[in-house]
């Protein structure tokens, strides 16, 4: 039980997706303009990598780890090199079927978060959870910690830039670094910000 | 006709370049600059993979139903990353271990999925895979300068290789271990944007406030 809490905290603020790994920065960069978008998409991204990180730890360990076949007979085979397209596969699908999930059930929830849905597949803090999870190789328990835990910290680092970026507009900044540019740099000092918290021992 | 071959490689390395401007693909831009070496062979991956993406995207494009276009295009893209991934496993195994999750992130790199949706769903294969090679290069130059910026700043090497001996070695060169941490990719790329778009201002986004002047009040 402790070593799952501290691998929750430790996915949110030591390794933090977004600002000491640069994952999902597209959309990281793209959406952050304002606070309410950018919490919407952080809570999509919670809840899609909550159910893609488990959903391939399962596939990863009855169908394409080396042996995991050997209860059909085909002892020895090594699907591994299947990886990235089943895992790429299952977020697509998932990302679809709960789309159309919130559309029938849940209208509400889909149309503050259904724009975002599309968006997410290709966000790469989403494959990016799964390929941790298959490299570090987690247990079932620890994949679903690790996948809610990483999703939180994506999304609460995009809701802080928003917060930044809401604020900056304001302020008076070159014109070369206009944009773009200045989002870096705030990106940066966050970073650092979250650098902090790697000093501390779990 | 040939020069508009050579300009469909040279506009998107300054013109429209894909990280500066289009703002794609900046994840691994980011992760794997901290040493030239690991940048060189993620640049010439990722330039493999969009180019031929590009090309045989374009070549089924007729054949594509639109509405399941993005998974095919995954499929397409996957297969490449997978054969990139395997052979670097085979002949590069250290190089492949220092990349890690990052050679299966091109997959989600979103200069491939961008480039394909955006080109090579509405042209002929031989521009495509052009345009695809254009845009791996714009990629390839960004990554390259960080790489250069921060291995050079923060380990004093270029390739592994020292040019200024370090304090440690008996040399004189203090190496600033900042520029190896995370946050320095940001502030590289940030300045380096600045630099790009004070040498052509066609690229200065428009401010969405202005502060107002005083001058009518004088």
């Amino acid at each position: 039980m402790e070593g799952l809490l501290s691998l929750a905290v430790k996915a949110i603020f030591i390794e933090n997706l977004a600002l000491s790994f640069f994952l999902g920065m597209c959309t990281f960069l793209a959406v952050s303009k304002k606070v309410e978008t950018a919490l919407g998409l952080g809570i999509s991204v919670v809840v899609v990598q909550a159910l893609t990180v488990p959903i391939n730890n399962v596939l990863y360990n009855t169908l394409l780890n080396e042996g995991a076949l050997d209860w059909a007979g085909l002892e020895g085979t090594d699907l591994r090199f299947l990886g990235l397209i089943s895992y790429i596969g299952v977020i697509a699908a998932v990302v679809q079927i709960l789309e159309m999930f919130l559309d029938r059930y849940v209208p509400a929830l889909y149309n503050a978060l259904g724009i975002f849905l599309p968006l997410i597949t290709v966000n790469c803090a989403i494959m990016g959870g799964s390929l941790f999870m298959v490299e570090r190789d987690y247990n079932l328990a620890e994949a679903s910690v690790y996948g809610v835990s990483s999703g939180i910290g994506w999304a609460l680092a995009i809701t802080a830039m928003a917060g930044v970026r809401e604020k900056l507009k304001y302020s008076d900044v070159p014109d070369g670094l206009q944009g773009l540019g200045i989002t870096f740099i705030t990106a940066g000092l966050m970073a650092m910000g979250f650098m902090a918290f790697s000093g501390v021992k779990l | 006709m040939a020069g508009k071959d050579f300009s469909m490689l040279k506009d998107p390395m300054v013109d429209n370049n894909p990280i500066t401007l289009q703002v794609l693909g900046i994840c691994s831009a980011l992760a794997v600059t901290s040493s030239l070496k690991v940048a060189l062979v993620m640049a010439i991956a990722v330039t493999f993979v969009t180019a031929f993406s590009n090309f045989f995207i374009s070549i089924l494009r007729n054949q594509i139903p639109s509405s399941i276009r993005i998974i095919v295009q995954m499929v397409i893209i996957a297969s490449l990353v997978i054969l990139v991934d395997q052979i670097l496993k085979a002949y590069l195994y250290e190089i492949s271990k220092t990349l890690s999750v990052f050679v299966g992130l091109i997959i989600t790199n979103c200069i491939v999925m961008g480039r394909a949706e955006a080109y090579a769903m509405k042209n002929p294969p031989i521009p495509s895979f052009l345009d695809g090679i254009g845009n791996g290069l714009g990629y390839s130059l960004i990554l390259l300068l960080v790489g250069v910026v921060r291995e050079l700043f923060g380990s004093g090497s270029l390739f592994g290789v020292q040019i200024p001996e370090t304090v440690n070695n008996g040399g004189w060169y203090v190496p600033n271990g900042l520029l190896l941490l995370p946050p320095s990719a940001f502030f590289v790329i940030g300045l380096l944007i600045w630099g790009f778009r004070t040498w052509k201002p066609a690229q200065v986004e428009k401010r969405e406030y202005k502060i107002m002047s005083e001058e009518g009040a004088h």
